[in-house]
C-alpha cells in the first residue's frame, strides 16, 4: 500500500497549468525527493496534497483512502503533515506555545472553551524542542529567533504532531553550510514509519537525503527513479542546465 | 490577579463615593464595557473585524421588551429567551457572514445589521418604529441608582471573567492561531471555520447579555440601538483601548461613554472632541491605550 499516492492530477491558475497530469506513488517509510526549477509547480503540488488547493482534477489518496476532497484539517487528523517555505508561525506566541498548538490540534482539548490551557502541552512540547535543540528558548517569542532556528520550529511543529506522512518544502532553504548540516542530521533522524516527501530546488544540496527523486518541469514529471537512475538521465541535466 | 480583583474593589466603591449621576454614567460605562468586550472577542482575539455587533444587543434588547409588553411575561421568562433568540440569531448569522473574512466580513455583519435597523424603523405595529418601546421595568425592582449599578457590575465582572476564560482556554489559543496564520491551523488539524463561527456564536450571546443590561437601564429601547453609528462606536472602544487585551475594551468604554455622556454637558460639538481624541490615541498609541500605556510607563521607568 502506498502512503501517498497521486494520480492524474491537475490545476491551473488563470489557465495556466501549473500542475498537468502529475501522477506519483511514494511508498511507506520512503524519503522521496522532488526536484525542479523555480516555477515547476513544486510547492502547488503540496498545496493539493495538503488540501490548501483544491485539484480540478486527478485523485489523492493516503493510506488507499480518497481525500481529495477532504479539507486540510481532516487530512491533518488522517496523518498527514507539512512544512512551509516561507515560515509560517506564530511570531508573537513563545516556542513552546507555537508546538502546544500543534500538540492541540490532534486532540479533543482543541474545543475546550472553559478550562485552561493544560500544562501536559507545555511538557510535552518541550520534549519536542529538545528534539530539535531548542528546549532552551522554549520561552522565547518566535519573533526573536534567528532565521535558522526558525526553520527547526517549522520541522519541530511537524514533528510534533508524529505524522505518518511529512511534506517538507525546502526545509534547507536560506540556511548556511553548518545550518543545513544540522538540518539534514535532524531530518535523517525522522523515525521510519514517517513517510517524507521533500521539495528542493537545488539538486545538489538534498540529493543525498533521498532513495527516490521525481522531477517536476512546468507541471510535469519530467523523471523518476532512483539517485543514480535520475542523475544519469540527460533530461534531468536538461532542465537544470538549459539546453 | 492583584489588578482585576483591586479594580472590582474600587468599582465596588463608587456608589459610596460618588452621587447619583456619576453612579449611573458609571452604570452605563459597564454595560458598553460588556458590548465592547464582546466585540473584541471577534476583532482583538479572532481578527474579525465586524461592523454590525450592534444587531446582538439591539435584538436582544428588542427581543426582551417585545416578550414583556405583548406578551406580557416577566423578566424570569423575558430575559432567557432574549439571549436564547439572540444567539440563534448570531448562528444563523455567522453561517453568513463568515463566508468571507476580513473587509468582505465587515461588508456582511454590517449588512446583516443594517437589515434588522430597517426592521425596527418601518415595522412600526411591532416596534413602534422612530418612537420606540417604553414602559419597561428593570427586574428585581431595582429602580434605584446605586442597588441597579451593583446589579450591573455583578453582571460585568461575570461576563468579563466568562470572556476570559474563553480566551485562556485551549479553544481561544487555537482563535488566535486561526487569526496569525489561518492557514497553517489548518494545517495542523485545527477546524478554522468552526473555530471562527463558535467564537461568532458567542460574541453574540455576550452582545446579547449587554442588550438586557441596556434596556434595563434605560427602560427603553429606540432603533438606534441597533444602528451602524451604535457598532462603530463599540468598534472604536475596542480600538482606542487596546484590541485583543482584556482591559481595552473596558477602557475604551469608559471613554468612549465620559465623552458622550459627561463633556458633551459642557461642551456643545462633542463630537469633534471624541474624533480629536481618536485622532491623538492613533497617532501616538496606534495599538491601543491599555498597551500604549504599558509601553510609556516601561520606558518612562526604564529610564529613571
Amino acid at each position: 500500500m502506498a502512503a501517498l499516492h497521486v494520480q492524474g492530477l491537475k490545476k491551473a491558475f488563470g489557465g495556466l497549468p501549473a500542475i498537468n497530469d502529475v501522477t506519483l506513488e511514494v511508498a511507506e517509510g520512503e524519503r522521496r525527493l522532488i526536484i525542479g526549477p523555480n516555477g515547476a509547480g513544486k510547492t502547488t503540488l503540496f498545496n493539493l496534497v495538503t488540501g490548501d488547493l483544491f485539484a480540478e482534477g486527478g485523485v489523492i489518496r493516503l493510506f488507499d483512502e480518497d481525500v481529495t476532497r477532504l479539507a486540510s484539517h481532516r487530512r491533518a487528523h488522517r496523518g498527514l503533515a507539512r512544512t512551509y517555505q516561507i515560515i509560517t508561525l506564530f511570531p508573537r506566541d513563545t516556542l513552546e506555545h507555537n508546538i502546544a498548538l500543534a500538540l492541540l490540534g490532534l486532540t479533543k482539548a482543541r474545543w475546550d472553551a472553559f478550562r485552561g490551557f493544560s500544562k501536559h502541552f507545555y511538557d510535552d512540547a518541550k520534549e519536542v524542542l529538545a528534539r530539535v535543540g531548542l528546549d532552551h528558548l522554549a520561552q522565547r517569542p518566535i519573533a526573536e529567533l534567528a532565521y535558522g532556528e526558525k526553520r527547526r520550529v517549522e520541522i519541530a511543529m511537524a514533528l510534533a504532531q508524529k505524522p505518518r506522512v511529512l511534506l517538507l518544502d525546502e526545509p534547507l532553504a536560506g540556511l548556511s553550510r553548518e545550518e543545513r548540516a544540522s538540518v539534514k542530521q535532524l531530518i535523517a533522524a525522522i523515525p521510519r514509519d514517517t513517510t517524507v516527501v521533500m521539495i528542493e530546488h537545488d539538486m545538489d544540496t538534498a540529493l543525498d537525503m533521498a532513495e527516490r527523486i521525481t522531477v517536476l518541469h512546468y507541471g510535469r514529471v519530467i523523471v523518476e527513479g532512483t539517485r543514480a537512475e535520475v542523475v544519469a538521465d540527460p533530461k534531468t541535466r536538461e532542465v537544470y542546465l538549459g539546453h | 490577579m492583584v489588578l482585576p480583583a483591586g479594580s472590582l474593589v474600587l468599582l465596588a466603591l463608587v456608589p459610596l463615593l460618588l452621587g447619583e449621576y456619576y453612579v449611573n454614567l458609571a452604570s452605563q460605562i459597564l454595560i458598553f464595557a460588556v458590548f465592547a468586550a464582546s466585540i473584541n472577542l471577534l476583532l482583538g482575539y479572532g481578527g474579525l473585524p465586524t461592523l454590525g455587533h450592534a444587531a446582538y444587543l439591539g435584538v436582544s434588547a428588542y427581543l426582551s421588551a417585545l416578550v414583556a409588553l405583548k406578551l406580557g411575561l416577566g423578566h424570569a421568562f423575558a430575559a432567557p429567551l432574549a439571549l436564547l433568540g439572540t444567539t440563534l440569531m448570531a448562528g444563523l448569522f455567522g453561517l453568513i457572514a463568515l463566508r468571507a473574512t476580513g473587509l468582505g466580513f465587515l461588508m456582511l455583519t454590517l449588512a446583516l445589521s443594517q437589515v434588522l435597523w430597517g426592521t425596527a424603523l418601518r415595522w412600526v405595529s411591532m416596534t413602534d418604529g422612530d418612537n420606540g418601546l417604553r414602559g419597561m421595568t428593570r427586574p428585581f425592582g431595582l429602580d434605584a441608582a446605586a442597588p441597579f449599578y451593583y446589579f450591573v457590575l455583578l453582571v460585568t465582572a461575570v461576563s468579563i471573567w466568562l470572556m476570559a476564560r474563553y480566551v485562556a482556554s485551549p479553544l481561544g489559543a487555537a482563535l488566535k492561531g486561526t487569526r496569525d496564520q489561518p492557514r497553517r491551523m489548518g494545517a495542523l488539524g485545527h477546524h478554522v471555520w468552526m473555530v471562527r463561527w463558535v467564537t461568532f456564536v458567542y460574541a453574540g450571546f455576550w452582545g446579547g447579555v449587554s442588550g438586557l443590561l441596556f434596556v434595563y437601564y434605560h427602560k427603553y429601547i429606540h432603533p438606534v440601538s441597533l444602528s451602524l453609528a451604535n457598532s462603530a462606536e463599540g468598534l472604536l472602544a475596542v480600538i482606542a483601548g487596546g484590541s485583543g487585551t482584556l482591559a481595552g475594551p473596558l477602557v475604551g468604554a469608559a471613554i468612549v461613554m465620559l465623552l458622550k455622556n459627561y463633556v458633551s454637558a459642557y461642551i456643545e460639538r462633542w463630537n469633534m472632541l471624541l474624533g480629536f481624541v481618536f485622532v491623538f490615541i492613533v497617532i501616538f498609541m496606534p495599538e491601543g491605550v491599555v498597551p500604549g500605556v504599558k509601553r510609556l510607563w516601561r520606558r518612562f521607568t526604564s529610564r529613571g
